[in-house]
């Protein structure tokens, strides 16, 4: 494995280390990562938690993609891989890089439902068919790895990037939500969808198989009913 | 070191410490504090739902949720608390609805139900719809709404902080805690009125288990370290549909839509052993039927695991109910569960015990339940107790959701009723010593390979089945890693995000659980619920009907007995 290392204590900036390890074709990516830090090199840095690509923690690039490293087996990246931090944003430590941007991102666009009293002791009423309109994008788990993907966010440090926008989308199209015309007003910004270039990146990079470009296209689509 | 000021601090930063901040926020001053980014957290994992009587596609009342609860947890429950849990729910289910969670929906657009183990009508009659879902990831759904919730109340967050101390002043009221900006390094002191604990389970104590790498037991083993007593650790989920080798959670909601197990015959053997439910047994059973296959030589291919067969399922039904557990075993085992059999054995995977609360999940400090003034804990880290010797599935989103929401109004009344204890005198001192000695071993014992014994020794001895000798050996083997321990090092010498430090004082969190555990399971001589001994196979109401309380005492380790609760259901053999 090749490994970018940055250490800001010990003046260590952006070199690549090489580490032979053995793996199972069965084993992730991330259990490469666990065999290095526990077993030969501990200062090896990167996040990780559930280890099954639902808490969003490791992003990375894995041979130039970004993707979660506990997703990914050593079988499909065969025997050579190179791994480097997500890119656009700081590098803090190795593979960990400062995530404030992004949650800034997210939170501007009132990722929350905003909608009038509820009747009391009960649900609102929702059909089928108004839930699944807003189901694809209800799967985000905040990962970074669409926005780092993005070359529009590596360029604009203003752009709110794509999981921003597909936040957004899920409140934007959720029939129990009165905040539509606020976040619409967000993202029609100079910050907003119009920098999105339908590049296709997020798409690809979305380790829920969110179809990312697809919903930012369904929010250009609102903005322009609405101006109309 | 910083100091900081709070009415209240909350750590960890899933269900439970969330649905309390949600009730502060805006009204006393709170901090959440968690070692993840908030979402990360475990209750994001969650897969099947969340069990409210509201009867929306079949009759179903609170107290039969209450008996299932009771009868599930092998009367172990105290049932105050689970008719607390059972009322409670209804509302707490409705709250997420309001905050915004996105539930699957009947044709008339109320919230769907679905079935899950051990959730039955009218007091065992059959299986009930009960479980509220969003699809296969109701536990991110939640995790979702909450953080959004928490962002739309300006909660103020400590993201990848962790956890290394609790304080008391010199009168037992715990008056903050100690945590580490793993950004900097730097050392803070949080002082506070209150604190809350809700830094879930210790999975990882176990070689397979479901939980997430941050399930380490950070927050149950300090207080047990600081003299606070720890009850029913000897009850240890396993949930029976493991991923096989990986132990990733395949959802109850499997089975609860149809799927069966199959042994190397081809057998759906679960109704040999439970005629009635099936399937749909309580976990624990479930997960010894699988051991008892296994062990008489109907694994496949001879090996410890068994099939979870979803073929017979529609491919559309798979795709709307079930899609992210059938990526797990597409994604990590290549497995196609619309055409192939998952394979699957049980895998660690929650926590009954924890650290004792009374109903306001203000923590108690002995058999008498005298409360500890300032110190609260929900969710998994907790022990209420509303799960017993056993939980059933679903009910541990019901308890962070339902006693996450009382911790949280029970705080904001006392923090507005009571002043700021003193700090004790150097308050980070203790902390900053264990760091020193962890970081000043210049050729330690490997963190990791110590962590493997205990994974190993756990899995093998205190896990599914028990006895004396394992049991035995399991202790003393864990006091010899503990030995080790006190050598272990670390080769990263920085500030900055030093997760090798941090895994190395995880790994001294997890060995006082286990510890914890391993001592409740020798004291409880009976079989009940979760802790099953094959050198005492039956249930003891008249000795054993009572949680254990194990302590840390100056001549060491101490186990006392709390009596069970019983208000309405007569202990009775548990058959489904």
């Amino acid at each position: 494995m090749r490994i970018k290392r940055f250490d800001p204590e010990n003046d260590v900036k952006g070199v690549f280390r090489d580490y032979d390890i053995e793996c199972d074709p069965n084993d992730r990516v991330l259990d490469a990562l666990n065999t290095i830090k526990w077993y030969h090199d501990g200062s090896l840095t990167y996040r990780r938690s559930c280890a099954h690509g639902i808490c969003g923690s490791d992003a990375m690039r894995i041979n130039g993609r970004n993707r979660l490293a506990c997703k990914v087996q050593v079988s499909e990246v065969g025997r050579k891989v190179t791994i480097e931090p997500l890119m656009g944003y700081e590098v803090i430590k190795d593979l960990i890089v400062d995530m404030d941007k992004f949650f800034d991102a997210y939170k501007r666009v009132k990722p929350y439902l905003i909608a009038s009293d509820p009747p009391a002791q009960a649900e609102r009423l929702q059909s089928p068919a108004d839930r699944a309109r807003y189901d694809d994008t209800t799967k985000c788990i905040l990962c970074a790895a669409c926005t780092t993907a993005c070359p529009i966010t590596w360029t604009n440090d203003q752009f709110v990037g794509p999981a921003a926008i597909v936040n957004a989308h899920r409140f934007i199209f959720d029939s129990r939500d009165e905040g539509a015309s606020d976040r619409l007003r967000i993202l029609n910004q100079q910050s907003g969808v119009w920098r999105c270039r339908t590049i296709f990146n997020c798409t690809d990079a979305c380790p829920r198989d969110i179809k990312v470009t697809q919903a930012i296209e369904e929010v250009k689509r609102a903005l322009m009913v609405e101006a109309l | 070191m910083a100091y900081h000021r709070f009415d209240a601090v909350i750590v960890g930063a899933g269900g439970a410490g969330l649905m309390a901040a949600i009730q502060m926020a805006g009204k006393a001053n709170v901090a959440v504090v968690s070692k993840l980014y908030p979402p990360r957290s475990h209750t994001g994992a969650a897969q099947g739902g969340v069990a409210a009587a509201l009867g929306n596609t079949e009759e179903d009342h609170w107290e039969w949720h209450m008996f299932d609860t009771v009868k599930g947890g092998d009367y172990l429950v105290d049932q105050d608390a689970a008719e607390i849990l059972a009322r409670e729910s209804i509302d707490a289910v409705i709250e997420l609805e309001h905050m915004g969670l996105p539930f699957n929906r009947t044709p008339e657009g109320k919230i769907d139900q679905r079935r899950f183990g051990g959730h039955t009508r009218n007091y065992g009659e059959g299986p009930v719809r009960r479980a509220c879902y969003a699809a296969d990831r109701t536990g991110h759904m939640i995790i979702q709404t909450l953080y959004q919730q928490g962002i739309k109340h300006n909660v103020q967050f400590f993201d990848e902080h962790f956890l290394l101390d609790v304080l008391f002043a010199a009168d037992g009221a715990c008056c903050g805690c100690v945590t580490w900006d793993l950004r900097t390094g730097e050392i803070n002191v949080l002082h506070a009125k209150a604190v809350l604990i809700a830094t879930g389970g210790f999975g990882r104590v176990y070689k397979i288990t479901s939980n997430a790498m941050a399930g380490t037991g950070d927050g149950v083993a300090i207080p047990y370290r600081r003299g606070i007593p720890l009850m029913d650790m000897e009850f240890y989920q396993f949930h029976p549909t493991g991923l096989y080798k990986l132990g990733i959670l395949l959802s109850e909601a499997a089975r609860g839509e149809g799927g069966i197990l199959r042994n190397n015959l081809g057998e759906a053997f679960a109704g040999r052993y439970a005629p009635l439910l099936k399937d749909l047994a309580p976990r624990d059973m479930v997960s010894r039927f699988i051991h008892q296959e296994v062990k008489e030589g109907r694994g496949i291919d001879g090996k410890d695991y068994v099939h979870l067969d979803l073929t017979h399922l529609p491919a559309e039904l798979i795709d709307a109910k079930l899609p992210d557990v059938t990526d797990f075993a597409r994604t990590y085992l290549g497995v196609e569960p619309k055409t192939e059999p998952v394979p699957v054995q049980p895998t660690a995977h929650y926590a009954m015990g924890g650290i004792p609360t009374d109903n306001d999940a203000r923590v108690i400090g002995d058999e008498h339940a005298t409360v500890i003034p300032g110190l609260y804990s929900a969710g998994e880290s907790a022990c209420v107790s509303v799960h017993g010797a056993n939980r059933l599935g679903t009910n541990s989103l019901v308890d962070l959701i339902v006693f996450g929401r009382r911790a949280g109004k029970h705080m904001l009344e006392f923090v507005r009723t009571t002043g700021f204890s003193e700090l004790p005198p150097s308050p980070d001192a203790l902390p900053q010593a264990e760091i020193e000695a962890v970081m000043s071993q210049p050729r330690g014992e490997n963190a990791a390979e110590i962590r493997e014994r205990m994974q190993t020794l756990m899995m093998d001895n205190v896990s599914v089945v028990r006895d004396a000798a394992g049991l035995e050996s399991a202790r003393a083997e864990t006091q010899e890693l503990k030995r080790a321990y006190r050598h272990v090092g670390v080769s990263d010498r920085g500030k900055v995000f030093n997760t090798e430090l941090m895994e190395a004082l995880e790994l001294g969190y997890m060995l006082d659980c286990a510890e914890a555990i391993i001592e409740g399971a020798l004291s409880r001589e009976e079989s009940r619920g979760a802790h099953y001994r094959t050198d005492f196979q039956t249930r003891d109401d008249a000795n054993w009907l009572a949680h254990t309380l194990v302590s840390k005492t100056s001549g060491g380790l101490q186990i006392r007995k709390k009596p069970v609760k019983i208000t309405t259901f007569e202990p009775k053999e548990r058959t489904y």
